[in-house]
C-alpha cells in the first residue's frame, strides 16, 4: 500500500444541523439536517426515495419535480428546510398497495417513457395539471409539462398517456 | 391449437414494456440509487481555463476540512502509472492533468470525502496556479502557421494534426468532373452538440482485498468493453473486474468512452478500501464528456444536364478536442464518413478527412449516431437539395432519378459498401402523398405572392447500422459481434442475458419477444438481463443502433440452437425419428399424426427429468453472432415549415416519416424510437449546439444556455412505414434507434431554405436560429457562419 491512504483526515464532522418535519407521501417524518441540504437530497438519501431524480441542478430539467403541498415544485432548487412543516408528494406516493395511478397506467400504456429517467418529476408535473384540469387540450398539456425536458419520446406519447389518465379519471369520477 | 404468436407477445406485438413496471413506480435502479454500505463519495476539480500549464497544485486547505478522506492530483496518479489512459482510438487522454490542462473542465483533482458536500467543499479549497496559454477553438485555427502546439506530451506530434484519411477513388473522380455538364458546391458547419442523456455519468468503485475483486457500478453503454479497458488500464486481472451497469438515464453514445472520473473512482477504492462514489454533475457532464459532430464539410457533385449524380468529392475538417477519444471502428479515422450517398447510384466518389486538436472537450462520440453518419447524411441530403435546385429540377424527382433501384441490390456503393435491400422510390413516394407535395408546391406558391414563406424540404437516406461483421470493424481490436445467452428452466420460463445494454431502448421487452416468435414460450416468462459483466455473456454493448441487428440476431440464433436440442427430445418422448417431427409455433408434432405432439414446456420438463439416452441434460445455450454486413435501413423524411420574415422565426407546419427498418419485433417501440430521433433532429436544426468563445470557454455549459426542446416547441410527427426485410438478418429486422436523428435533420433545413431560397440564399448553419434566418432573409446571404477554411480543398 503506498502512503496515500495512511494520509487520510479521520477527523469528526462536526456541523450545526436544523431539525425538519414534513409530510411525505402522507406520512411525518423527520430529520436533523444540514440547513444547505436540498430537498431532492433529503428524499434520496435521507428518506431513501430514490424515485425523485436530479438531472440538471439548475432548475430546468424537472426530474426531481415532486408536489409541495400539492404544487409541482422542483426539488433540487430548493432547501429541505424550506419544507419544514409542509407536505410533500413524491412518485412513490402515486401508487396505492393495489393500484396504479391512472398517470402511472397512462404513462406504460401509452408507451410514454423509454429510459425513464425524467419519467417520476413528468408524472407528478401531470398529476398536478390534472387535479386542476382535468380535461385539458394538447397545447395545455405541453404547456404544463414544459418545465420538464424528456431525451428519449419526443413528448408526442406523453401527451397521449396525459390524456389516457384525463380520460380514464373523468371516466371513474362519473 | 395453434398458438396466436400476437398474444403471447411475440413479434408484431406492440408489448406493453417490462421496464416500466419498475420506473412508472419510482423503482428503477441508476446509478445515483446505489448506495453500499460504508460508500465515500468523490468530486473533481475542473479546470476554468482551456489551455493553460499547471504552475502548481496546493491541496493543503482541502485536507483540513474534517470529513476529506483523499486528495487526489494528476502526480498522485503518475506513481500508480495512472495520469494518463489510452483512448477509444489508440491515442490517450489525461486522467488528472499533470503539466498542462488542454480543454476548459479537463479534471485536475479529486476529493473523496463523507458526503459529496463535503467534497465539493475541498474542492474549493484547491489551489491551482496557472499560467494562461492561448487557446485554440477550431480547426482552422489549429492548423495555422505557428499555432500553439497543444499535445507536446506526444512524441511524433510536431503540430495539431491527429490524421489525414482519404477513402474512394480519386482517379475516376476526376474523370466525373471533367465529363460534367454542371459542377454544383456547398460547404457548411455542423456543429458542436452533446447527446445530453438526463442522467450525467457515474460510477461507484468497490475494491474488496480481501477477494482482489473490484465491482464497478458504471453507467456505461458496453460493459465488456470497460472490463476489458479496466484490465488494461489499471493492470488488474479481468476475471477480478465485475462491471455493473444498472438502469441508464439514456446514453446516446455519452456512455460509451472510458472517462477519467471512473479511472479516478476505481483508485480511490483501492486506496480507501471502501466503496467510492462519483455522481457527475450536469456541468461536468457538458464540458468534459463525450460530444457529437464538430465537423465542417466541403463537397462538389458532378451533374449531368439530366439530373443524374457523375461523382462526388467530399473534404472534412473535424474538430477532436485535446484528445482522439471518438469511440468508433478503429479502420475509419472519420467513422462512416464514406456512407454518404449511399441510396444513389453514383458511378465515383472521393472522401478526403483532416482530423484537428483543438482546446476543446475530446469525444467525437456516435451521438445517436452510427459512427459519423449523422455528418454523412445531413450533408449528402443538403448537398442533393442544393444540385437540384442549380439543375433547376423538382427535389423530388432529383432524388427519383439518382436512387438505386429495387432491383439493383446487392449494390456496391461508390465508396465501398454493399447496400442489400429497399424500396427507396416506394418510400418517396409514401411520402410525398402524405405531405400532399403537389398541393403544397400550389400553396406555396400562393402564399409567396401574399409575402408568407412557406417552405418544403425532403430528406432520403439509407445509412449503416449494425456493426460488426468482425473483418472490418473492432474496437481496440475487440471485433464487433454480440452474444446471447438462454437458459430454459424445467417449466418452460426462462432467462436470457445478452452482451447489449439497454438505455430505453426497451430490450427487457422485446428480446422476451424475439424468443417468444422463436418457442413459442410466451414473452411473459422470459426475463430479460443485461450490463453485468460476471452473467451476462461478452458483448459490444448498445450503440450505433445495433442492438437490433447484431444481440437481436443472436438472441434469435441462441432460441434456434435451444429449438434444435427441444426437437431431439420430442422425437424421444413421441418415440419417433427426429426426421418425422414438424415444428409449429410452440409445439413439435409428428407429421403423418398432427394431433400426436408435444408442447416447448414438454420438452423443457424432459430436459431435466427424462433425457434421451447419450444426450446432456438442460436446455440452455449460447449464442455468438457475426453479421454477414451492416443492416440498411431507409428513411424519408419531409417537413413543411412556415418562416416569419420580420423575426426569422420558422414553424413546423407538419413532419412525415416513413420508416423502413424491416420487420419491426415491437411497433409502439419501434415508433418511440423514430419520434425521439424525430425530436434529437429537430433540436439540432432549431437551438441546440455547443459552442465556444475566443478564449475556449463553454458557452453550453448548463441547461440555461444549452436549449433543449421541451414538450412545447416540439412539433407534432406523423409516422408511415413500408417493410423490406434484411435479407441477411435471422428475423429480417434493421437497425432504427438512431434513423430519425441521421436523416431529420435535413429535412427541416431544407424546408427551412426551400422557403426563402428565393431570395438568393443556400445555406444557413444549423442551428437555424431566428437571428441567423433572418439575417438571411433581410440580406439575401449565406449565414454560414464558417471560419476561413482550406481555398485548395477538396
Amino acid at each position: 500500500m503506498t502512503s496515500l491512504y495512511e494520509e487520510v483526515s479521520v477527523t469528526p464532522v462536526d456541523v450545526p444541523v436544523r431539525r425538519v418535519t414534513i409530510t411525505v407521501n402522507g406520512e411525518r417524518r423527520a430529520a436533523d439536517i444540514e440547513p444547505r441540504l436540498l430537498l431532492a437530497h433529503l428524499l434520496r438519501q435521507g428518506f431513501g426515495l430514490t424515485g425523485t431524480h436530479t438531472g440538471c441542478d439548475t432548475t430546468n430539467c424537472g426530474a426531481c419535480t415532486v408536489l409541495f403541498d400539492g404544487r409541482p415544485v422542483k426539488s433540487c432548487t430548493m432547501l429541505a428546510v424550506q419544507a419544514d412543516g409542509h407536505s410533500v408528494e413524491t412518485v412513490e406516493g402515486l401508487a396505492s398497495a393495489s393500484e396504479l395511478h391512472p398517470v402511472q397506467e397512462g404513462f406504460k400504456e401509452e408507451h410514454g417513457l423509454q429510459c425513464g429517467y425524467c419519467t417520476p418529476g413528468m408524472m407528478m408535473a401531470a398529476k398536478a395539471l390534472l387535479e386542476e384540469n382535468p380535461d385539458p387540450s394538447e397545447d395545455e398539456i405541453r404547456w404544463a409539462l414544459s418545465g420538464n425536458l424528456c431525451r428519449c419520446t419526443g413528448y408526442q406519447n406523453i401527451v397521449k398517456a396525459v390524456m389516457w389518465a384525463a380520460d380514464k379519471m373523468r371516466a371513474s369520477a362519473g | 391449437m395453434t398458438i396466436d404468436e400476437i398474444k403471447i407477445g411475440g413479434m408484431g406485438a406492440s408489448r406493453r414494456r417490462v421496464e416500466d413496471n419498475r420506473f412508472i413506480r419510482g423503482r428503477g435502479n441508476y446509478i445515483d440509487d446505489v448506495a453500499l454500505p460504508g460508500m465515500l463519495h468523490m468530486e473533481i476539480l475542473r479546470s476554468p481555463l482551456a489551455h493553460a500549464r499547471i504552475r502548481s497544485i496546493d491541496v493543503s486547505k482541502a485536507w483540513e476540512i474534517p470529513g476529506v478522506r483523499l486528495v487526489l492530483t494528476g502526480d498522485m496518479m503518475a506513481t500508480r502509472n495512472l495520469a494518463w489512459m489510452p483512448t477509444l482510438s489508440y491515442d490517450t487522454q489525461a486522467v488528472l492533468a499533470t503539466d498542462k490542462v488542454r480543454f476548459q473542465g479537463q479534471e485536475v483533482a479529486a476529493v473523496i470525502a463523507d458526503d459529496p458536500y463535503i467534497a465539493k467543499d475541498a474542492c474549493e479549497a484547491i489551489m491551482v496556479d496557472y499560467e494562461p496559454l492561448p487557446a485554440i477553438v477550431n480547426p482552422m485555427q489549429a492548423m495555422a502557421d505557428g499555432a500553439p502546439l497543444i499535445r507536446d506530451d506526444k512524441e511524433n506530434q510536431p503540430d495539431n494534426k491527429v490524421f489525414d484519411w482519404d477513402v474512394g477513388d480519386r482517379e475516376a473522380t476526376d474523370r466525373a468532373f471533367a465529363e460534367a455538364d454542371v459542377v454544383s458546391k456547398l460547404e457548411l458547419h455542423y456543429p458542436r452538440s452533446h447527446p445530453s442523456p438526463l442522467e450525467p455519468c457515474g460510477s461507484i468503485a468497490d475494491f474488496d482485498r480481501s477477494t482482489g475483486k473490484l465491482t464497478v457500478y458504471m453507467t456505461t453503454q458496453a460493459p465488456h468493453i470497460i472490463r476489458a479497458a479496466v484490465a488494461l488500464v489499471a493492470e488488474l486481472p479481468e476475471h477480478m473486474i465485475r462491471i455493473i451497469s444498472p438502469d441508464l438515464g439514456g446514453g446516446f453514445g455519452n456512455k460509451v468512452p472510458v472517462y477519467p472520473g471512473y479511472v479516478i473512482s476505481i483508485l480511490a477504492s483501492i486506496l480507501t478500501e471502501r466503496p467510492v462514489k462519483w455522481i457527475e454533475d450536469k456541468t461536468g457532464n457538458l464540458i468534459s464528456t463525450g460530444f457529437g459532430r464538430d465537423v465542417y464539410l466541403q463537397g462538389q457533385m458532378a451533374l449531368r444536364k439530366d439530373g443524374r449524380i457523375l461523382g462526388v468529392r467530399m473534404h472534412t475538417i473535424s474538430d477532436h478536442g485535446a484528445f482522439f477519444s471518438d469511440a468508433q471502428p478503429s479502420k475509419f479515422k472519420i467513422g462512416l464518413m464514406h456512407s454518404a450517398f449511399a441510396c444513389y447510384d453514383i458511378p465515383s466518389a472521393h472522401l478526403t478527412a483532416t482530423g484537428m486538436y483543438t482546446n476543446k472537450a475530446p469525444g467525437g462520440v456516435a451521438y445517436r449516431c452510427s459512427f459519423r453518419v449523422t455528418e454523412a447524411m445531413f450533408f449528402q441530403e443538403r448537398m442533393v437539395q442544393a444540385a437540384a435546385d442549380d439543375l433547376g429540377m423538382d427535389q423530388a424527382e432529383f432524388r427519383r432519378v439518382n436512387f438505386v433501384r429495387d432491383d439493383d441490390f446487392p449494390h456496391r456503393t461508390a465508396f465501398g459498401f454493399l447496400t442489400d435491400s429497399g424500396q427507396y422510390g416506394k418510400c418517396l413516394d409514401v411520402g410525398l402523398e402524405a405531405i400532399g407535395y403537389e398541393q403544397f408546391l400550389k400553396d406555396q406558391e400562393e402564399a409567396r405572392k401574399k409575402g408568407r414563406l412557406l417552405g418544403i424540404g425532403i430528406s432520403t437516406m439509407t445509412e449503416p447500422l449494425g456493426a460488426g461483421n468482425s473483418r472490418e470493424y473492432d474496437i481496440l481490436g475487440i471485433k464487433m459481434f454480440d452474444s446471447a445467452e438462454l437458459r430454459v428452466h424445467m417449466t418452460g420460463k426462462a432467462i436470457l442475458r445478452t452482451g447489449a445494454k439497454t438505455q430505453g431502448q426497451g430490450h427487457e421487452t422485446t428480446w422476451a419477444q424475439i424468443v417468444a416468435h422463436e418457442l413459442g414460450i410466451p414473452a411473459d416468462d422470459i426475463v430479460v438481463e443485461e450490463g453485468d459483466t460476471d452473467t451476462a455473456p461478452f458483448g459490444m454493448g448498445t450503440y450505433a443502433s445495433r442492438s437490433t441487428p447484431v444481440a437481436g440476431a443472436a438472441v434469435a440464433m441462441v432460441a434456434r440452437k435451444i429449438r434444435a436440442k427441444a426437437r431431439k427430445i420430442a422425437a424421444h418422448l413421441l418415440e419417433v425419428s427426429e426426421e418425422d417431427i414438424e415444428w409449429e409455433l410452440g409445439r413439435f408434432y409428428v407429421r403423418s399424426q398432427p394431433d400426436r405432439g408435444v408442447t416447448i414446456q414438454d420438452c423443457s420438463m424432459a430436459a431435466y427429468s427424462n433425457v434421451p439416452d447419450g444426450m446432456e441434460p438442460g436446455l440452455e445455450n449460447t449464442a455468438y453472432y457475426d453479421p454477414p454486413n451492416l443492416t440498411w435501413p431507409f428513411a424519408c423524411y419531409i417537413a413543411t415549415v412556415e418562416v416569419d420574415p420580420e423575426t426569422g422565426v420558422w414553424d413546423v407546419l407538419r413532419m412525415v416519416a416513413v420508416d423502413d427498418c424491416g420487420v419491426r419485433i415491437n411497433p409502439m417501440i419501434v415508433e418511440g424510437q423514430i419520434m425521439g430521433g424525430l425530436t434529437e433532429a429537430y433540436a439540432m436544426a432549431s437551438m441546440q449546439f455547443i459552442t465556444f468563445d475566443a478564449d475556449g470557454n463553454c458557452v453550453g455549459s448548463n441547461y440555461m444556455d444549452y436549449l433543449l426542446p421541451t414538450a412545447w416547441e416540439t412539433p407534432g410527427f406523423e409516422l408511415h412505414e413500408v417493410v423490406t426485410p434484411c435479407p441477411h438478418h435471422p428475423i429480417g429486422a434493421k437497425g432504427i434507434g438512431e434513423c430519425a436523428t441521421v436523416g431529420g435533420p435535413a429535412a427541416f433545413v431544407n424546408a427551412v431554405m426551400d422557403a426563402v431560397k428565393h431570395l438568393g440564399v443556400r445555406n444557413v448553419d444549423m442551428p437555424l436560429l431566428p437571428d441567423r434566418v433572418h439575417q438571411a432573409v433581410t440580406t439575401g446571404n449565406d449565414v454560414s457562419g464558417m471560419p476561413p477554411v482550406r481555398t485548395d480543398a477538396p
